[in-house]
C-alpha cells in the first residue's frame, strides 16, 4: 500500500532524508525509531507534502498511484492521515464543524454522499468513546486551549472520524503522562484492521508496550539501517541508539 | 390597505419607472451642482417647500466645507461638478432567461445559495416569481400595519408623514455634521423610513428587500428610524448578492433614534462592486451612520460585514444620552485586492452608568489596505461610563496592510475603558494541518476566518449569518497563491 524507494528529501539546502526505502502492506504497524535528527519528522512531513520539504529525489507509491505528484489535501483525501506532533490550533472553528467539512471532503472525493449534520454527528459521537472524550469537545474550538495531552487525544479522534487507509502518527507519545498514552495507545489499537496500516514515528520504546508493532526499523541520518520485529525496539531501550551504530 | 392587485399594479409601475413621477419630460437632471440642481431635484420629487428649504441649507453650508482627507485611504480627487445627481435609474434590461446573464455572477449566486427565483429577480430576468414575494410582502405589510408601524420610503414618509420626518431627520446627523453628510441632506434621493411605535415589539426582521417599491436604493440614500419608548425593531440593510452599480460615489446616511427602553439592531451586509483584481473600478462607499439613545435604557446594536466597495469610509456610531443606555458596534471588515477600507465606530457616553461594546475584525488580503478607526469619548458627568473595545487584525499574505486608529476622549475619572488589540496572520501551519485533514486552501482559509469572526456572526440574524460566512469564502477567492 505504500512503498518508499530511495526517497531523498530535504530543507533549506540540508539534506536530510538520505536515501530511504520502506515498504508498508495493508494492516501492518510499522515503528520507526531513531535519535533525535535523524529525519523521523522529516518523513511524516515529506510524506503528507508539507511545502518546505523539497523531494530531491526518489519514489513513493500509495495504492500504486505517485504520492508525491499530489497536492496534501489530495494525500489526505486518499487516505492518508497524520497525526500531527504538534496539533495546530484553529480559534472560533468548532471541532464538529471543522471535522464535518473534512469529512465532507473526503467523502466527495470518494463519491460518497456528504453527510447531514443528524448522521455525522451520530458517527462522531460514537467515535468520541474511542478516546474517552465528552460531547463537549466538539464545541470547543480546534485544539485552541487545549492541554497537551487533549490535543494528541484529538489527533486520535479525528484519525478515527476520517478512516485513512495509513496513519502516520508522529511522536504521538511525546508530551503524555502513562494515562494519556494508554487512552491513547488503546484508541489506535481498536483502530487497527485488515485495511489500515501504520507508520508509528517515536523516540522511545514506550509506546510500543501499548501498540505492538509488526515491524520495528531503525532511523539513522537519513536511511533505515535495521529493521526487525518488536524485539528491537526493546533491544534499542536497553542498550540504546550507540549500540547499533556500532554495530553497522 | 391596499388590494393585491393595487400592490402588484403598483410593483410593476414602480418596476418600470421606480416610483418616480415622470410629468417632467426630462428624467435627468443636467451634471453640475449648485442651488438649481437641488430645486430640480426637490421639484421632480413633488416635495413640500420646507423640504426644498432644508436641501437648500444642507447645501449652502456644503459649499462651505472640504473633503475629508484625515482617513488613510487614497483616491484621485472627486471633481463634483462632473457628476449627476439626479436620474431616475436606468430600466434594468429585460432579459428572457438565465441563459443570458454572465455565467460568472451565476456561479457566484450559486455559491451563495441564492434561489432560482431570487437570482432572476437580482439579474432582471422577467419571471412569475415575483407574485410570491409581492404575497409574501403583502402579508407582511399588513402585519405591520396592524400593530402601526410604518415602513415605507423616505419620499412616501415626506409626503404621508411629515410631521415625523420634520421632527427627527437631522436630528442625529445633522445637515451641517460632515461634508459627505451635507451633500447627501442636499441631493439624496430616496431611502427608508421606519417607525415603531410606543410598546411595539417589531414581529419580523425588516428588510429592505421586502419593501416593495424601494428596489432603487440609490446613490445618495437616506434612512431613518424612530423605535417609540419600550419598542424593539432588527432592521437588515443589503444584501448578500453582488452589487453592480455605474454611480462610483455613494453618500449615504442613516439614523436611527431609540427613545427610552427601545431596543434598535440594525444589521448591514455591504457588497457592493469592489474593484476588479488591478484596482481599476469599484464603488466609493462614503457613509455617515449614527445612532441616538435618546431615552433611559435605550440600546442600539451596529452588525456590519463589509466586504465590497473600492473605498469604504464609515463609522457607525451611537450617541449614549439616555442614563444606563447600551451602544454595540460589531464588525466584520474585509479588503482584497486593492481595495481600502477606513472604518470603526464612535461611542460618545453622555448619560450615566452608559455602556459601549466595540469588536472589530478586520481582514486584510492581496494588496488591500484595512484600517479601523473608534472613538470612545467620556464626557464630564458620564459617571461610571464603561467601555470594551477588541480590534484584531487578519493578515493574508505579505503585501497587504492592517492599522488601527482609537482614539479616547475620557473626561470623567469614573470612566472604565478597556482597548484590547491584536493582529494575526494565517500561519502556514493552520493551512497545513486543513489540507492534511483534506480540504483545499481556499476551504482552509474560508473555515479559519470564518473562526476569526464569529463573535460578530453570532450578532447577525441567522439567515445574514449564513449567507455572511459564504461571502467571506467568497471575497477571499485568489487571495492566496
Amino acid at each position: 500500500m505504500l512503498t518508499i524507494k530511495n526517497l531523498q528529501a530535504s530543507i533549506e539546502d540540508n539534506q536530510i532524508l538520505k536515501g530511504l526505502n520502506l515498504e508498508i502492506k495493508p494492516g501492518e504497524v510499522h515503528a520507526i525509531m531513531g535519535p533525535n535528527g535523524s529525519g523521523k519528522s522529516t518523513l511524516a512531513n515529506v510524506l503528507a507534502g508539507r511545502e518546505e520539504y523539497e523531494v530531491d529525489g526518489g519514489e513513493v507509491l500509495f495504492d500504486g498511484e505517485d504520492l508525491l505528484d499530489m497536492g496534501p489535501e489530495d494525500r489526505a483525501r486518499e487516505g492518508l492521515f497524520l497525526a500531527f506532533q504538534y496539533p495546530v490550533e484553529i480559534p472560533g472553528v468548532s471541532n464538529a464543524n471543522f471535522l464535518k467539512h473534512a469529512v465532507n471532503e473526503i467523502r466527495e472525493h470518494r463519491g460518497l454522499e456528504k453527510l447531514d449534520a443528524m448522521d455525522f454527528l451520530t458517527m462522531v459521537k460514537d467515535r468520541l468513546k474511542l478516546v474517552e472524550m465528552d460531547q463537549k469537545f466538539l464545541h470547543r474550538s480546534v485544539n485552541e486551549g487545549f492541554s497537551g495531552g487533549e490535543k494528541k487525544r484529538n489527533e486520535i479522534f479525528q484519525l478515527a472520524v476520517l478512516e485513512p487507509k495509513l496513519a502516520i502518527m508522529d511522536e504521538t507519545d511525546s508530551g503524555l503522562d502513562i494515562d494519556a498514552l494508554k487512552i491513547v495507545a488503546n484508541g489506535i489499537n481498536k483502530l487497527r484492521g485488515e485495511d489500515r496500516s501504520f507508520l508509528v514515528i517515536t523516540h522511545y520504546q514506550r509506546l510500543l508496550n501499548y501498540i505492538v508493532p509488526d515491524y520495528v526499523h531503525v532511523l539513522v541520518d537519513g536511511q533505515i539501517v535495521e529493521s526487525g520485529d518488536k524485539s528491537l525496539a526493546l533491544e534499542l531501550e536497553k542498550n540504546g541508539y550507540d549500540a547499533i551504530l556500532e554495530r553497522i | 390597505m391596499m388590494d393585491e392587485n393595487e400592490i402588484i399594479e403598483e410593483r410593476i409601475k414602480s418596476d418600470y419607472k421606480w416610483g418616480f413621477t415622470t410629468d417632467i419630460e426630462n428624467d435627468t437632471v443636467p451634471k453640475g451642482l449648485n442651488e438649481d440642481t437641488v430645486r430640480l431635484i426637490s421639484q421632480k420629487k413633488e416635495e413640500p417647500e420646507w423640504m426644498l428649504e432644508w436641501r437648500l441649507e444642507a447645501y449652502r453650508h456644503w459649499l462651505t466645507m472640504t473633503e475629508p482627507k484625515w482617513p488613510h485611504v487614497n483616491y484621485p480627487d472627486i471633481d463634483f461638478q462632473d457628476a449627476y445627481y439626479y436620474a431616475a435609474p436606468k430600466q434594468q434590461k429585460k432579459l428572457d432567461s438565465l441563459d443570458e446573464v454572465d455565467p460568472k455572477l451565476l456561479e457566484t449566486f450559486d455559491k451563495l445559495g441564492i434561489s432560482i427565483a431570487e437570482q432572476k429577480r437580482l439579474t432582471g430576468v422577467a419571471v412569475d416569481a415575483v407574485m410570491d414575494s409581492v404575497s409574501v410582502a403583502t402579508t407582511f405589510k399588513k402585519e405591520l400595519a396592524e400593530k402601526g408601524i410604518i415602513f415605507c420610503s423616505f419620499s412616501e414618509a415626506i409626503r404621508e408623514h411629515p410631521d415625523l420626518v420634520r421632527k427627527y431627520m437631522g436630528s442625529v446627523v445633522p445637515q451641517t455634521d460632515n461634508f459627505y453628510a451635507a451633500l447627501n441632506s442636499a441631493v439624496f434621493t430616496d431611502g427608508s423610513f421606519c417607525y415603531i411605535p410606543e410598546g411595539v415589539r417589531c414581529p419580523m426582521e425588516l428588510s429592505t428587500y421586502f419593501r416593495i417599491n424601494a428596489a432603487n436604493t440609490g446613490q445618495f440614500e437616506r434612512t431613518l428610524i424612530v423605535a417609540e419608548p419600550g419598542s424593539y425593531v432588527s432592521y437588515l440593510e443589503g444584501c448578500t448578492a453582488p452589487m453592480r452599480d455605474e454611480n462610483q460615489l455613494h453618500a449615504a446616511v442613516v439614523e436611527i433614534i431609540a427613545h427610552k427602553d427601545a431596543e434598535v439592531k440594525y444589521s448591514t451586509v455591504q457588497n457592493w462592486y469592489p474593484g476588479d483584481e488591478n484596482g481599476k473600478g469599484g464603488i466609493y462607499n462614503f457613509v455617515t451612520k449614527r445612532g441616538l439613545c435618546a431615552g433611559e435604557n435605550a440600546k442600539i446594536s451596529w452588525t456590519q460585514v463589509e466586504t465590497g466597495s473600492a473605498i469604504t469610509w464609515k463609522y457607525p456610531s451611537v450617541v449614549l444620552q439616555g442614563d444606563n443606555s447600551v451602544g454595540e458596534f460589531y464588525s466584520v471588515a474585509l479588503t482584497n485586492n486593492f481595495q481600502q477600507a477606513d472604518t470603526g465606530t464612535k461611542m460618545i457616553h453622555v448619560g450615566k452608568n452608559t455602556r459601549s461594546t466595540i469588536i472589530s475584525k478586520g481582514i486584510s488580503a492581496g494588496r488591500s489596505n484595512n484600517s479601523y478607526r473608534g472613538l470612545v469619548k467620556v464626557v464630564k458627568g458620564a459617571s461610571n461610563a464603561r467601555n470594551f473595545s477588541q480590534c484584531d487584525s487578519l493578515l493574508i499574505g505579505d503585501r497587504c496592510g492592517a492599522h488601527t486608529f482609537p482614539y479616547l476622549e475620557i473626561a470623567d475619572s469614573s470612566a472604565k475603558v478597556e482597548h484590547e488589540a491584536t493582529t494575526s496572520k494565517i500561519g502556514e501551519d493552520q493551512l497545513f494541518y486543513c489540507n492534511q485533514r483534506g480540504l483545499d486552501t481556499e476551504a482552509a482559509i474560508g473555515i479559519i476566518v470564518n473562526g476569526y469572526c464569529k463573535e460578530v456572526f453570532r450578532e447577525l440574524p441567522m439567515e445574514f449569518a449564513v449567507e455572511a460566512q459564504k461571502l467571506l469564502a467568497i471575497s477571499l477567492e485568489g487571495s492566496v497563491g
